[in-house]
């Protein structure tokens, strides 16, 4: 697991590295190497995530041949006839993320604003790191506790009364068996929970409580100065936190594998067995005997790639955009 | 007071009451799964089950000794790799990342950061099973070493941005060159913090599983050798919470244990860490 994210952000308000340096003290030889060889240890992360891309597009390269752009929608996956698509994953990932969203959203803006709004101060600090902690629990523990204790939880307590109300929609269909698209998207929501709560607590930190005692001022409640100034102040931000949390979703392995049922089939219902892209690289990696079979995981780890790429980058853009100049440390665990 | 104001504060009063409730419910999360952690695990925990190798399936007893010693190289390594690339690079951003180049080292930090852990494990089988045709702990470190880098050196960035900018001008004024300004001085002042942010790395991918699975593969047998396959808690864990026999479930629940102690005594000696230093800061 990775750390938890900061909202930490290039610095324009400060002046500080080189500009600050020159105007200090003449540059010797050594310093240049200094210089340089930090710089080609920075250079390591670009280098890094092109290698990444690169690797994983040439390995890649001959299911992208043989499959083309269908592979995204074809939903056949039969390693015997060689024939690959990806639907049922892609979808898999995308259902289960949702879920996980649809539930760890209010849990996490609620923490949120409970921890800068309205928690008594001495409550602020152990809540946050409790909360936090939930970050740190390995995922394959997650996992653990998904199969041993989510699931006959879930069976026994959650799904017949879910079925009884919501059984006729197609959301709740079918047989519950355990491992399925529910308790994967449940697991999921716990584990995101503390990635939304901590960025969207230090972008909530970021307004300034002129927004707040502006609202007071003029009459409002608390509440409806949160609702009303603070929050649309960090609208950006929160959303960006909210994306934050679905790239970890998107990209989560372990625990999603244990519990989601693995199964290549696209089905509505949330009782169902489903899969993920991660889950079926866990799974299957080690079984991949042909080249063909192996270079349609390697495609599959691509997409997963490129989709996570983007909704880091757009997530980061988005906090960037409100907590620019903030200086807020690491809150890492 | 008219009813319309009567409304309104109740309302503010339910909503309060709202976001109060979802946050006990997230700490109720925690405390139910380490709860269970707790119950269900430390029964199964006691000197046999540090100190001996897993039994062959069926047979009771046997512990997760080449599990933890595993976990220990495995991860070791990987903060041997990554360590001096981390911190270096969070000194460039400290230091000369204003410009460009800093930008883009820092936005790549933070999108690596959210890169799934297993697509970093198939890279890492590509470039370090597949050419020798051998699964390999070394394998397994370098995979976790490549999720630690663009931590690290975030928190480190961080750290060293914290130190005053007059310990540099007195360094510089006294006739310190720039380098050693910075390393002397500089890293020296912010050492407990990152320090902190190497522990915190560490405690995070003491705890991976999905970037090992191709790489260090997990091992039943005892070995140190780091071109080896090898075992780690985490790896463990996923085999016996996956397999089909009870014994099993309950040496993973205590494995299960272990590693969370693992990670949290590695998370409080990071705080405890800057503590000694900062005090109050955090």
């Amino acid at each position: 697991m990775t750390t938890l994210p900061t909202l930490a952000s290039p610095r324009t308000d400060r002046p500080s590295g080189g500009s600050r340096w020159d105007s200090l003290r003449g540059v010797n030889a050594s310093d240049r190497t200094y210089k340089a060889v930090l710089t080609a240890l920075a250079l390591a992360l670009p280098f890094l995530i092109v290698a990444l891309f690169a690797q994983l597009f040439v390995s890649a390269l001959p299911a992208i041949k043989r499959f083309g752009v269908p592979f995204l929608w074809t939903s056949t996956w039969d390693p015997v006839a060689e024939v690959y698509g990806a639907a049922p994953m892609i979808f898999g990932t995308l259902a289960s993320s949702l879920i996980a969203l649809l539930i760890a959203v209010p849990l996490a803006l609620g923490v949120a604003i409970f921890l800068t709004e309205f928690a008594p101060r001495r409550l602020r600090q152990p809540v946050a790191f409790l909360v936090e902690m939930l970050a740190a629990i390995p995922s394959v523990v997650y996992g653990l506790w998904g199969v041993f204790v989510l699931i006959p939880f879930l069976r026994s307590y959650v799904v017949p009364p879910l079925k009884a109300v919501l059984g006729w929609t197609p959301f709740f269909q079918g047989v519950f068996y355990g491992n399925s698209l529910l308790a994967g998207g449940i697991i999921l929501a716990i584990m995101i929970v503390p990635y939304i709560a901590a960025v969207s607590r230090e972008v909530l930190l970021a307004v300034p409580s002129s927004q707040r005692e502006a609202a007071i001022g003029m009459g409002a409640t608390r509440w409806e100065a949160v609702w009303s100034a603070v929050l649309p102040y960090g609208r950006a931000g929160l959303i960006g936190a909210i994306i934050l949390g679905l790239g970890r979703a998107l990209g989560e392995t372990m625990a999603v594998t244990m519990v989601i049922g693995n199964r290549h089939d696209i089905s509505l219902s949330a009782l169902q067995p489903a899969y993920t892209m991660a889950a079926a690289i866990a799974n299957e990696f080690s079984e991949a005997t042909t080249n063909m079979y192996l270079s349609a995981l390697f495609e599959v780890g691509l997409i997963l790639f490129v989709i996570t790429v983007f909704v880091n980058a757009f997530a980061r853009l988005l906090i960037w955009r409100v907590a620019r100049g903030a200086a807020v440390g690491s809150k890492a665990l | 007071m008219s009813a319309r104001s009567v409304r309104r504060r109740i309302a503010s009063g339910l909503m309060t009451g709202l976001v109060t409730a979802l946050s006990f419910t997230a700490v109720l999360a925690l405390v139910l799964i380490l709860a269970d952690l707790i119950a269900k695990g430390a029964s199964s925990i006691d000197w046999a089950f540090f100190t001996k190798t897993p039994v062959p399936a069926g047979e009771t007893g046997g512990g997760v000794a080449n599990a933890i010693v595993g976990t220990g190289i495995i991860v070791g390594l990987a903060a041997l790799i990554s360590l001096p690339i981390g911190i270096g690079a969070g000194l460039y951003l400290a230091e000369y990342g204003s410009g460009r180049l800093g930008f883009l080292v820092r936005f790549v930090a933070d999108v690596l950061n959210g890169t799934p852990s297993i697509v970093i494990g198939i890279f890492a089988w590509t470039w370090m099973v597949k050419p020798v045709g051998r699964f390999s702990a070394l394998a397994g470190s370098a995979a976790l070493a490549i999720l630690m880098i663009p931590m690290i050196a975030r928190t480190t960035e961080e750290m060293v941005r914290l130190v005053p900018h007059s310990l540099r001008e007195a360094a510089l004024a006294l006739g310190y060159p720039r380098w050693r300004t910075s390393l002397r001085v500089v890293t020296r002042t912010a050492l407990s913090g990152i320090v902190t942010g190497c522990l915190v790395g560490i405690a995070r991918v003491a705890g991976e599983t999905a970037p090992l699975l191709f790489t260090a593969l997990g091992n039943l047998n005892f070995v140190t050798k780091v071109t080896q396959p090898m075992q780690t808690l985490s790896l463990q864990i996923y085999v016996y919470a996956t397999g089909p026999f009870e014994e099993w479930h309950r040496l993973a629940w205590a494995a299960a244990l272990v590693l969370m102690g693992l990670v949290l005594v590695l998370g409080i000696a990071a705080r405890w860490v800057t503590r000694q230093r900062y005090g109050s800061v955090r």
